[in-house]
């Protein structure tokens, strides 16, 4: 063994990882990226630039075209079947209209077959809708049901938490609060984070590291370091080194749109 | 209290004004023009019909009803069984679908004689023709329920690794509820026209039977006011059963619906 492997290895690791759909569409080509445990990575790309489709490729729930993809050192399908730490946010809150709040969140315990109603009470005291637990999600406003979806993605305790433009329906005020209350929730738990945006400001707010890719067919162009330190607080928005960073991202994302 | 009366007002008065507009031209007709009883009788003709038989017409009402009612449940429990078989394999729905839609297009009343051939007179016969005519629209509405579901929550099942049996009755069941609904009211009205058409042909006894079986022999008699009473019992008995369907299912649909709790 030499001392290399001994380091843990990053848990999603992509190499000239493409995507090609039925259609012929080359959606990703030549992605390349190491995500280590624990670190809340962000994607920002212009629309259409198959951000979704890499988020939708880790979690296993399409095939890859070509190259290589583990997440923890197993094809992605395996290691969503063998390890169950993985959760999904939609854009939509995607909830079931014909149960509870509670009974939402409840649901990827009970396909499981787990039961513990005290820890979906707990999460739902984390995301601040332990009186809303017998509402139905019809009588919720859009930032509520965001906040449910997010909860049903923690009650399974996962390693890597997949968020795929979660909050780009809600409203500027809703967005930011829904923000600081992620951040939150990571700084306390520290999951492996990969949210996907194109909103610059949220990506460097939550991030410690965005990631740039270019208009289809994707492929990752800028690798940007946010050092900024946890906890964070709101009004790091209005520091200049916060929007420094902000606008090399943007100056990225232009760059690639232009060319 | 003032918004049933408003309710009242809006909704429920205007019709009944205009059935009593409608029962009054067709009286002052039925006198003006000195038609003949036995072509049209007259609404006072038409009420004393009903008076006169008032028994015999509940007591045929009722066992068409239950014609009606079991023909439904069997089409309901036969067709999501059916529909469920649909969504769990392509290459069934395809190969079975066509002869699906056969039994809508079908005119029930022609094969009607042959399913009391086949099945016998009397009730089951009834039930039979009151099942097949029923049969299909719990069958369409139901596989589309439970087929087209948002990609995004079987999305949701897959990524929490949710064997198929879970995706049926966490997902797509629950989902389809509301299809389910809009197939079984079209089914209720359809399962009345079935039994009373089943009656034409198949009847239950010479001192037992239903709206149809009268409706047949009060033709023949040439008791026209007694026929009009019978169609109107049918309407009413129709009515009842939709009515029904579409109150039950107003009041189980509230949560898919998005109203109030």
């Amino acid at each position: 063994m030499t001392p290399l492997e001994n380091q843990p290895s990053p848990l999603v690791v992509a190499r000239r990882l493409g995507k090609r759909f039925a259609n012929d569409i080359e959606a990703l080509l030549g992605v390349d990226l190491d995500i280590p445990g624990g670190e809340f990575v962000s994607i920002v790309g212009p629309s259409g630039c198959g951000k979704s489709t890499l988020l939708r490729l880790i979690a296993g729930l399409i095939p890859l075209s070509s190259g290589d993809l583990t997440v923890d050192q197993l094809p992605p399908v395996e290691a969503r079947r063998q390890r169950q730490e993985l959760a999904y946010v939609f854009q939509e809150a995607t909830l079931l209209p014909w149960r509870t709040v509670a009974g939402n969140v409840l649901l990827p315990l009970e396909l499981r077959n787990q039961r513990d109603p005290a820890f979906v009470d707990q999460i739902l005291e984390l995301v601040g809708l332990a009186d809303f637990a017998r509402a139905y999600p019809s009588q919720l406003s859009g930032g509520m049901r965001m906040r449910v979806s997010i909860a049903r993605a923690l009650v399974t305790r996962p390693d890597l938490l997949l968020l795929d433009e979660p909050f780009g329906a809600l409203d500027e005020i809703t967005r930011q609060r829904l923000n600081e209350e992620l951040l939150r929730l990571w700084e306390e738990e520290r999951w492996t984070g990969i949210f996907v945006t194109h909103n610059v400001y949220e990506a460097v707010f939550l991030s410690q590291r965005v990631l740039v890719m270019s208009p289809r067919p994707g492929r990752l162009i800028a690798d940007i370091a946010v050092p900024f330190a946890h906890p964070r607080d709101p009004d790091l928005r209005t520091a200049p080194e916060f929007n420094r960073i902000a606008a090399e991202v943007s100056h990225q994302l232009l760059s690639s749109h232009i060319s | 209290m003032n918004r049933f009366l408003s309710l009242f007002l809006t909704s429920v008065l205007p019709p009944l004004l205009f059935f009593a507009l409608l029962v009054l031209l067709w009286h002052l007709g039925v006198v003006l023009f000195d038609i003949k009883p036995f072509l049209l009788p007259g609404p006072l003709r038409v009420a004393r019909a009903i008076a006169d038989h008032f028994p015999a017409l509940l007591y045929a009402t009722g066992l068409t009803g239950l014609g009606a009612l079991s023909g439904f449940l069997l089409s309901f429990a036969a067709g999501f069984l059916i529909a469920l078989l649909f969504s769990q394999s392509r290459i069934i729905a395809r190969s079975l679908y066509p002869y699906a839609i056969f039994l809508q297009t079908v005119p029930v009343v022609a094969i009607a004689p042959l399913i009391i051939l086949w099945i016998g007179h009397g009730f089951q016969g009834v039930v039979a023709v009151s099942f097949i005519i029923s049969l299909f629209p719990i069958i369409a509405n139901t596989t589309s329920g439970l087929t087209s579901i948002d990609p995004n929550l079987l999305d949701l099942f897959a990524m929490n690794n949710a064997s198929r049996w879970q995706v049926v009755r966490k997902l797509r069941i629950p989902s389809a509820v509301p299809a389910m609904f809009t197939g079984a009211k079209i089914s209720s009205g359809l399962s009345v026209i079935g039994a009373i058409v089943g009656e034409f042909f198949a009847g239950y006894g010479t001192d037992d039977f239903g709206l149809g079986y009268l409706i047949i022999l009060t033709n023949g008699q040439a008791k026209t006011d007694y026929l009009f009473a019978c169609i109107l019992f049918c309407t009413l008995l129709g009515l009842a059963v939709f009515t029904s369907i579409s109150l039950l299912s107003n009041f189980l649909l509230v949560r898919w619906n998005g109203g109030e709790d």
